[in-house]
């Protein structure tokens, strides 16, 4: 045994399989033990990163959330479990992790990136790993990442469909070279929103972790200036080249963004819940006036998956993708409710029926997950 | 000449499907038939931001397009 290793002699067995592999050797292995990783967001992609990374023996594991596990994340963040339901996603992650490998060290950042936490937890790292789940914090992510020169592994998911690059301006493009400005929120729907393939996160996930490995012994071609696109149900990956923008605003030739920079601002996320509407309703006014037998229209702007699974009795079913073709079966003389699964949508669909000239709508607070956990304890919730 | 438009991700929400096919009867650039179809489906208009390919490579809007292209349109996607 090589007694100037820094692997101890329980290391060594435990990985063996790569010790053979001439791209890792020892020497790979004693790096991987001496890396720090930070993955950011210990959900759906950030389970089989820190899985396999914590496997795989990278020495300094950093996991960065803010949220508790939630049953309905089961379907796809596997490093939680039934019983840790209600409990911090990070003490929950510690478990997994330990249990899977006792050597590796584990830095838990309890709560959301922001601009003022991210340059003291990114300096600790070599590596930043997207896990995310929304814009502000990708675009935060990039932009620390270029700001402090760290390479950041990009992944994203959505419904059958993920993306994964490595981001490193000394190597190719940042995030903001291919897409300088995030969608609009009312159009970015959410995995709760949207739906997503559970296993999907475990490919994509496990592509990051595998270019972390790469970049950390410098081995293969991580895809710098590549964007692969996997589409699982046709079940093909492409490859797009993506090059530097001279004018991209972060690393372009004349930067225009050159500190932090307010992202929720920025992604157009609404600054407060707080925001007061004359045209909503709640769950229980609704209640009272069907009892009542002043039953109004009620409509259900969700998709007819949706629909499938619960509905409030007499609603009548139109996706807000279609409420424009279908508007003519709607009456201005008639009272109308919309709702939705929780009161987003609907709220784009009563705000387009107000600009139509629908003066008696009104939308549903907290939509069918309102009806179901305070007026019907029979319905479902999803 | 017939171009195939193949969306990803939220492009295919926005536009109801996930590919189609237009024709023209002159040369055009993507920019052009970007435009096009920011026409005709209002909810595309609204991203900014769309990485564009054709045939897979990666292209600007002033790129050319040829007969038989096919001109993929890549929104941002934000899920994990």
């Amino acid at each position: 045994m090589n007694t100037n290793s820094i692997l101890t002699r329980d290391e060594i067995l435990r990985y063996s399989r790569h010790l053979i592999l001439p791209e890792v050797g020892m020497s790979g292995q004693e790096r991987l033990k001496s890396s720090r990783v930070l993955i950011v967001g210990a959900g759906g992609l950030g389970s089989p990163v820190a899985m396999y990374l914590a496997a795989a023996g990278v020495g300094t594991l950093g996991l960065v959330d803010f949220d508790t596990v939630d049953i309905s994340n089961l379907q796809r963040q596997i490093l939680h479990s039934e019983s840790r339901v209600g409990q911090s996603k990070l003490e929950s992650a510690r478990e997994r992790l330990q249990e899977i490998n006792s050597h590796i060290q584990l830095n838990l950042h309890q709560g959301k990136l922001t601009s003022s936490n991210v340059k003291n937890i990114f300096q600790e790292y070599d590596i930043i790993i997207d896990g995310t789940d929304n814009f502000p914090t990708r675009y935060l992510i990039n932009d620390a990442s270029v700001f402090m020169g760290k390479p950041f592994i990009y992944g994203s998911i959505y419904r059958f469909s993920g993306q994964v690059t490595v981001f490193d301006v000394s190597r190719g493009p940042c995030y903001r070279c291919v897409y300088p400005e995030p969608p609009p929120p009312e159009l970015v729907p959410s995995c709760a929103e949207g739906g997503v393939l559970g296993v999907l996160p475990g490919i994509i996930g496990t592509l990051q972790a595998i270019e972390a490995i790469k970049i950390l012994l410098e081995i293969g071609d991580p895809l710098y200036g590549r964007l692969l696109m996997v589409d699982a149900l046709s079940m093909k990956f492409h490859e797009i080249a993506i090059p530097p923008n001279p004018g991209c605003p972060l690393c372009g030739e004349t930067p225009t963004i050159n500190e932090f920079i307010d992202y929720e601002e920025f992604c157009g996320v609404p600054q407060t819940d707080n925001e007061q509407h004359e045209d909503e309703m709640t769950v229980h006014e609704l209640r009272q006036l069907i009892d009542s037998g002043k039953q109004p229209t009620i409509i259900d702007v969700r998709e007819p998956v949706e629909f499938e699974i619960c509905r409030i009795p007499g609603a009548t079913l139109i996706p807000l993708n279609e409420l424009p073709a279908m508007i003519h079966q709607l009456h201005t003389a008639e009272d109308i409710v919309v709702y939705c699964h929780v009161g987003i949508r609907s709220r784009r669909a009563v705000n387009f029926l107000r600009e139509m000239g629908f003066t008696r709508v009104k939308n549903l607070s907290g939509g069918i997950h309102a009806w179901a956990t305070q007026i019907d304890p029979d319905m479902p919730v999803y | 000449m017939t171009i195939t438009i193949k969306f990803f991700a939220l492009g295919r929400e926005l536009v109801g499907k996930s590919e189609l096919q237009k024709s023209y009867d002159e040369s055009v650039t993507v920019g052009k038939v970007l435009e096009d179809l920011r026409a005709e489906y209002p909810r595309l208009a609204q991203m900014p931001s769309m990485l564009l390919a054709v045939n897979m490579e990666y292209s600007g809007e002033d790129t050319v397009l040829k007969d038989g292209d096919e001109l993929a349109i890549i929104p941002p996607v934000s899920g994990g």
